[in-house]
């Protein structure tokens, strides 16, 4: 237990001794997570974390990773694409080499998945593997990442028949849920307080990395951390940071991203960002490395005010972050950004590049305000957006799936 | 008489909830009418009850999610009000507060010329939960002990006792109050003080400041239980 304790003095003993009791009576259960990467990406993430507390908790719970070819990516990654609402089409011969690949990775993971009690199959990509599995015994759930509330019909026809036949499935918002012939619970992700990423640092390595990257501590400093992708609208970052820069000249950008090894079309993005921002000097485009954790978590800290402007986003673990270390976030009104930027008090919704500047330049120049939203921030991840309570939902679905999915289950 | 050897001990319990999708959404009032009709009952209670268990920011205004999405997706300020008024403490049955909130919304629907249409990614997603209790492995013997058990029970305890109570008991009692009963005269007193308590208008935290608050025994003496004024805490603050 001695991971989990560690917590205790970030949520309060009562969180950990309740994610105990809640264990109790899984204890033994074989649990199985599958995914398409194991690092890069929110997902990667979280179950690098969930995986070893389900252990330590007393349920032997393993981490398995399908693999594919360049075709396998390009087609998930359409998927991705199109399930956030792209209307292009997908190639037959993607989706004939999509399915082969899904019966290769099944066969190399029978030995792990066919005896398993519980099975959580992650986003897209490994989703036909159920089909391997006829005479499965344990219970298997689709955990959907994405933003899914409204898809690109033909593809989500496609992939539905793969998703009817899970157990349950899991959504980050009651708005992502599509129609589906069982339970669809809500759960919405989080971050590890105690993680690379999100742990305090020593100012001395805040001012490392800011002299790493020529970041100048006397201006303000606007970041955006996401991968190059075009929902996450890096360019439309730019045009936010142009429109303030012309009131507040001294104004810097980081717009810091790393790569995935399921992302095909980072690199394209990549370039359309550097052309957009057209050599200018405050403008810093950061290509960090996966596992660049604690550089991500010093700019963030070196932030005054953190952007995650996206167009489409499932969750959004890079608000959560900022917010935990008491940045105010200026978000894209979509998806999970609206779970947890709540207007005015963590920070701000914009649907534009011109509404992202107007709130840049109030936060700048109303500093108790951004000071005050920042603190919110935090506490508000603090309640609801740490991985102890997306770690206790896990184990609620779980002795609901046990309980033969009764409404109420009570447990001795 | 208020002795250990008497009635059983109060065992503290939690619960967790897991929240579904019902699959049931709405752009306007009418859909939103509609779909209260036939919703299931658990849903209802959600959507007043459930988000207890999450906190409130500009959300405190509005007490019920009906309410908060009228205002936020609709922008239809009355139909915010009159749904955010609605206190389901005053209803006997969830089909009496289903009722009320499906007339609501008809003399709203009565008085619009033009329904206000949500955008499509802000439709009112219908909800329900399961819940899941487990033993605390904690009791307490005494009434005099409750106030200090209440301050360290988890919110969600406070759910299962105080909330979830009224609507698991045929008698539609908290279930302190049930458990305060068995001590007789001087129980009830205390059980009369937690009755002054509104679960409705606050948030589970502040609920439990109140709660522990009421059932302070200082200054405790049988049959002249002194009156306590609770604050009540801003949920906002």
């Amino acid at each position: 237990m001695q991971q989990l304790e560690a917590y205790t003095g970030i949520t309060g003993a009562d969180v950990i001794d309740q994610l105990r009791q809640l264990a109790a009576p899984l204890r033994g259960l074989r649990v199985v997570h599958v995914n398409s990467t194991r690092e890069g990406g929110g997902v990667a993430e979280i179950l690098a974390k969930l995986v070893p507390f389900m252990n330590e908790l007393g349920i032997p719970t393993a981490w398995e990773v399908i693999t594919g070819n360049a075709d396998f990516y390009q087609c998930t990654k359409r998927f991705h694409n199109t399930l956030q609402g792209d209307a292009q089409e997908i190639p037959e011969y993607l989706l004939r080499n999509f399915e082969q690949t899904n019966r290769e990775n099944a066969e190399r993971l029978r030995p792990a998945l066919a005896d398993a009690d519980i099975v959580f199959i992650h986003d897209p990509q490994p989703a036909p593997l159920l089909r391997a599995f006829p005479r499965r015994t344990g219970q298997w759930i689709w955990r959907c990442h994405i933003d899914v509330s409204r898809p690109h019909r033909p593809v989500w026809k496609y992939l539905r028949p793969f998703l009817a036949g899970y157990d349950a499935s899991i959504w980050s918002l009651a708005d992502f849920a599509q129609p589906l012939p069982h339970p669809q619970y809500l759960i919405p992700p989080s971050i590890d307080p105690l993680s690379d990423k999100n742990i305090d640092l020593p100012p001395e390595e805040i001012d490392a990395v800011r002299d790493r990257f020529d970041l100048d501590p006397e201006r303000p400093l606007l970041t955006q951390v996401s991968r190059f992708d075009r929902f996450k609208d890096p360019v439309g970052v730019i045009r936010s940071y142009r429109l303030a820069k012309r009131f507040v000249p001294g104004l810097q950008l980081v717009l810091a991203g790393g790569g995935a090894s399921d992302d095909p079309e980072g690199e394209a993005v990549l370039a359309e960002v550097r052309d957009a921002a057209n050599g200018d000097p405050d403008i810093k485009i950061l290509l960090l490395p996966p596992d660049a954790h604690r550089t991500i978590n010093a700019l963030q800290r070196a932030s005054d005010i953190v952007m995650q402007k996206s167009t489409k986003e499932g969750f959004g673990l890079t608000v959560t972050e900022a917010m935990w270390k008491g940045r105010p976030v200026i978000g894209g009104n979509t998806g999970g950004i609206r779970l947890q930027v709540i207007n005015h008090h963590t920070g701000f919704l914009v649907s534009t590049p011109e509404g992202a500047a107007l709130r840049i330049r109030y936060l700048l120049n109303h500093r108790e305000a951004l000071d005050t939203m920042g603190r919110k921030a935090r506490e508000f991840v603090r309640e609801n957006f740490l991985l102890t309570r997306h770690l206790r939902e896990y184990l609620t679905l779980m002795l609901i799936l046990r309980g033969n999915h009764a409404d109420r289950v009570e447990l001795s | 008489m208020i002795n250990g050897s008497g009635p059983r001990p109060f065992s503290f319990k939690d619960c967790a909830l897991a929240a579904i999708a019902t699959g049931r959404r709405a752009r306007d009032l009418r859909e939103l009418r509609d779909h209260l009709q036939q919703v299931e009952i658990a849903s209802i209670y959600y959507h007043f009850w459930g988000g207890r268990l999450r906190p409130l920011f500009d959300e405190a205004a509005y007490h019920n999610d009906f309410a908060a999405w009228a205002h936020h997706a609709l922008r239809d300020h009355v139909a915010a009000e009159r749904l955010g008024v609605i206190d389901p403490t005053e209803f006997a049955t969830l089909e009496d507060l289903r009722t009320e909130l499906v007339e609501t919304l008809e003399q709203r629907l009565y008085e619009l010329d033009t329904l206000p249409v949500s955008k499509a990614d802000e439709q009112f997603s219908f909800i329900r939960s399961q819940i899941v209790v487990f033993d605390t492995h904690r009791s307490i013997a005494h009434p005099r002990e409750l106030a200090e058990g209440l301050a360290t029970s988890s919110v969600s305890s406070i759910f299962y006792h105080f909330i979830d109570a009224r609507r698991r008991t045929a008698e539609g009692r908290d279930d302190y109050s049930t458990w305060l009963s068995d001590f007789g005269e001087e129980g009830n007193a205390l059980a009369t003080r937690l009755a002054d308590v509104d679960p409705y208008f606050t948030s589970l935290t502040d609920l439990r400041i109140q709660l522990a608050d009421a059932l302070d025994m200082d200054g405790f003496a049988p049959g002249t239980l002194p009156r306590r004024t609770t604050e009540v805490h801003d949920a906002t603050a």
